[in-house]
């Protein structure tokens, strides 16, 4: 009995790992839900806790989703692994989901880098402040980066770099607007409801619109970001990544 | 003597009267009062008040506001007696207030035990009454009847196990001289069942099994010992044909709920409505929606009773939106199919055949390499009360549209009291809870589906930006009101739809709205956020 378990949870792993119908909608809410609740203590790739890397889906006490989804709900008792009884079990399942996600989403393959130098790209050749900010100082167009170094995976960063309609977060959507007389508005799309679009416009205004007052309103399908893919070296690429990985918050 | 007389009379005046029988199963004749969760024994939501209209909804204001002191999800329907509201406080504590003006007469506190994990949130969806008693039914599988002048105890009868996954979240149905509750707890391996329980002494009548054991009929639709652990929950109240004497109750997935290998068979009476006799609970009939379901297909919805002309004829009908996509409609007399139709895009089944029977899609076999399926595992629509308009002769469905979700199996085995599921999901929409929404239409998106029950056309779609929890009320005077996760409350025009009237709640509605009034003022309740909102003509 006891190996057809480990058998069954073998082919269970494989069989996660040999699909990838995992798209960025669909894992968003489980990446969401580790951001805000395992990173202070796995760190952003999983790994920092010794002797486990959820990332790399090497877990100690589990064998199973199941039973991942119940030390998410209900901790490890003796250990410095808490109950999150405020998470539904649907939520544990959506970490769940994005665990195995990161596990097949590959590695960065980018070589050491240094932030020191990351920071002067940053900050001149790069242009990132222009639509970035971090810690009070850039644009607030896109995403702040202020602690993007605890939120977000070095491959994560390495993609965004090279590739940004890769994933293109919720949170980050941008959309344009038409206004009854011809006025073209673009900006960060906030929040939106049937009846109304909450953004931040490309001058950085909270801007409110009812949509009956709009003749036309779309997402945009492309993110704003320029890819560096060619415009900065494999060097400073990850010198920009590790300058990105220093920024661990407030 | 005299003096003595006059002053029994002058107190029997003074007192309301008692909630009869006869009053619940009249309940139309005293639109004033909402007497049981879905308005009438009929269960279709709609009210014979006409104050409020179409005309004169854009002057609905905020009468009063009572906050709960609770951040579990609000999904109670009040009643309302005489001129006093009753509801109950995620997740188990019952309130009686002034039906006019919020002010709380009583407050009856209970902790339920720490052994109580209902799946889907420790909410409860209301109470039911008869003569001076409330009963409601606890996230620790205990039914309670409470003295409605002073909210305290008379009986606490243990239905069911909480350390085995048992928990009762809906309002219990009184009939005659009974009050019904069914058991949740199908994530959990329960085995669920429906009871009748003596108003007075709490000590049960009858029990109905949900998932039949040896012996019984429908057993054979369960491989091995697969029926121990079977689910069939139930989630929400059932409704009542007094000339039948049936009552009809709708029963939930089969456990575990999304991997069936160990469970082969149709797994009766999961996902099916069952008619009992209301004074033994014997099966009269039964209908399944979803045989042997791997997709979480509950049937937790209100049964809603119409009499109407169905081809010429007049008949007792039963109208359902279902879970798994399909609205049905059924002969609630012998439980004959009538008509199934989809009402949300749906690929698990290519139709339905002339018994009403799914002809599953031979590409929608549950996998470990995952399956994507229309609806999502949420459903065309869950346990969100529909309503049905006799002015407008439309049914109307809370609804998930283009809404799917993957499952991808996964191995499990039962361990009591813990959850039984047997698969990794993954939906496209329903994400983060309803505060912010950054979603496109082709991401899914809410709405009130409004059809005709003779065809199960659509008549008009009132679309949503998010998706909806929020049940559906409908009245005399043709406005429908609803809510859904943005924060809204709709009044809508239950002839065509449109958007006639807004508030702004602050949260999100997942319950559903009712209607009734005091000195001659209409009003109308519903829940949303952690408040119960009540709304008023301006005056």
């Amino acid at each position: 009995m006891f190996s057809v378990r480990i058998c069954l949870g073998l082919l269970f792993a494989g069989a996660l790992l040999a699909q990838h119908t995992y798209t960025a909608a669909d894992i968003e809410n489980g990446g969401r839900l580790y951001r805000l609740n395992c990173t202070v203590c796995h760190g952003p790739d999983g790994d920092f806790v010794p002797g486990i890397n959820l990332g790399r889906n090497k877990f100690r006490h589990a064998n199973s989703d199941e039973e991942i989804e119940q030390i998410i709900l209900n901790g490890i008792p003796n250990t410095g692994m808490p109950s999150h009884s405020t998470l539904q079990e649907q939520q544990a399942e959506n970490i769940v989901a994005y665990l195995h996600s990161m596990a097949t989403a590959g590695r960065s393959t980018l070589p050491a880098g240094d932030a020191t130098k990351g920071k002067v790209i940053y900050e001149g050749k790069g242009n990132c402040a222009t639509c970035h900010r971090i810690r009070g100082v850039g644009s607030r167009m896109g995403p702040d980066l202020t602690d993007v170094g605890s939120q977000r995976r070095i491959v994560e960063l390495e993609q965004a770099l090279v590739d940004p309609n890769a994933e293109i977060l919720p949170e980050n959507r941008f959309v344009k607007l038409v206004a009854k007389d011809g006025t073209e508005i673009t900006g960060r799309l906030l929040n939106t409801d049937t009846l109304t679009l909450q953004i931040l416009d490309s001058s950085e205004h909270l801007r409110f619109f009812e949509k009956s007052n709009l003749r036309s309103y779309a997402l945009i399908k492309d993110s704003p970001m320029p890819s560096y893919k060619g415009k900065l070296t494999t060097q400073e690429l990850a010198d920009v990544v590790s300058y990105l990985v220093s920024q661990k918050g407030i | 003597m005299i003096r003595y007389a006059l002053l029994v009379v002058s107190l029997a005046g003074a007192l309301p009267a008692q909630v009869s029988f006869d009053r619940i199963l009249g309940a139309n004749r005293e639109p004033n009062n909402w007497l049981t969760y879905s308005g009438t024994m009929l269960s279709q939501r709609h009210s014979l008040l006409d104050q409020i209209t179409p005309a004169n909804v854009k002057n609905l204001e905020l009468a009063w506001v009572y906050q709960v002191k609770s951040l579990e999800k609000f999904e109670a329907t009040p009643l309302v007696v005489d001129g006093v509201m009753y509801t109950v406080q995620p997740p188990n504590d019952v309130i009686a207030l002034d039906a006019a003006t919020g002010r709380v007469y009583w407050i009856y506190p209970y902790t339920p035990s720490k052994d109580a994990r209902p799946c889907c949130g420790r909410v409860n969806r209301g109470l039911a009454i008869l003569g001076d008693t409330l009963f409601m039914g606890t996230i620790d599988a205990h039914l309670i009847a409470l003295d409605a002048r002073t909210g305290k105890p008379i009986w606490n009868t243990e239905v069911a196990s909480a350390a085995a996954g048992y928990a009762i979240t809906h309002a219990p149905l009184v009939l005659k001289d009974k009050v019904i509750i069914g058991t949740a707890g199908g994530e959990y391996g329960i085995r669920g069942f429906i009871a009748a329980y003596n108003v007075k002494t709490g000590k049960e009548a009858w029990r109905f099994h949900n998932i039949p054991e040896p012996g019984e009929p429908g057993h054979e639709t369960w491989a091995g010992d697969s029926w121990k652990h079977g689910g069939g929950s139930v989630w929400v109240t059932g409704s009542y044909d007094a000339d039948l004497n049936l009552t009809y109750w709708g029963i939930g997935n089969p456990g575990p709920d999304w991997n069936g290998d160990d469970r082969k068979g149709d797994n009766l009476y999961t996902d099916s409505v069952v008619a009992l006799d209301a004074d033994t609970g014997k099966l009269k009939w039964h209908f399944q929606f979803s045989p042997h379901d791997e997709f979480d297909y509950d049937s937790v919805q209100v049964p809603v009773l119409v009499d109407m002309e169905w081809q010429g004829t007049r008949r007792k009908v039963m109208l359902w939106a279902n879970r798994n996509g399909y609205f049905y409609a059924l002969d609630r007399t012998t439980g004959k199919f009538l008509l199934g139709k989809p009402f949300v895009k749906v690929n698990w089944a290519t139709g339905l055949d002339e018994s009403g029977r799914p002809m599953r899609a031979t590409t929608a076999a549950s996998s470990f390499d995952g399956v994507l399926i229309y609806p999502g595992n949420q459903g065309g629509t869950n346990w969100y009360n529909s309503s049905y308009s006799p002015r407008t002769g439309l049914f109307y469905i809370p609804t998930w549209v283009e809404y799917n979700t993957t499952y991808v199996k996964v191995p499990v085995d039962f361990n009591e009291g813990r959850t039984y599921g047997g698969a990794v999901l993954r939906a496209n929409v329903g994400r983060g809870g309803g505060t912010l929404t950054r979603l496109e239409e082709s991401e899914g998106y809410g709405a009130v589906t409004a059809i005709d029950p003779r065809t199960g056309d659509k008549k008009w779609l009132f679309k949503m930006a998010d998706v909806t929890d929020a049940g559906i009320l409908t009245t005399a005077s043709d406005l429908l009101f609803t809510g859904g996760r943005e924060g809204y409350f709709w009044g809508l025009d239950a002839r065509n739809g449109d958007l006639l009237w807004k508030a702004t709640v602050g949260g999100v509605v997942a319950a559903g709205p009712m209607t009734y009034s005091v000195n001659g003022r209409q009003y109308v309740a519903v829940a949303g956020g952690n408040s119960l909102f009540v709304f008023t003509l301006r005056q």
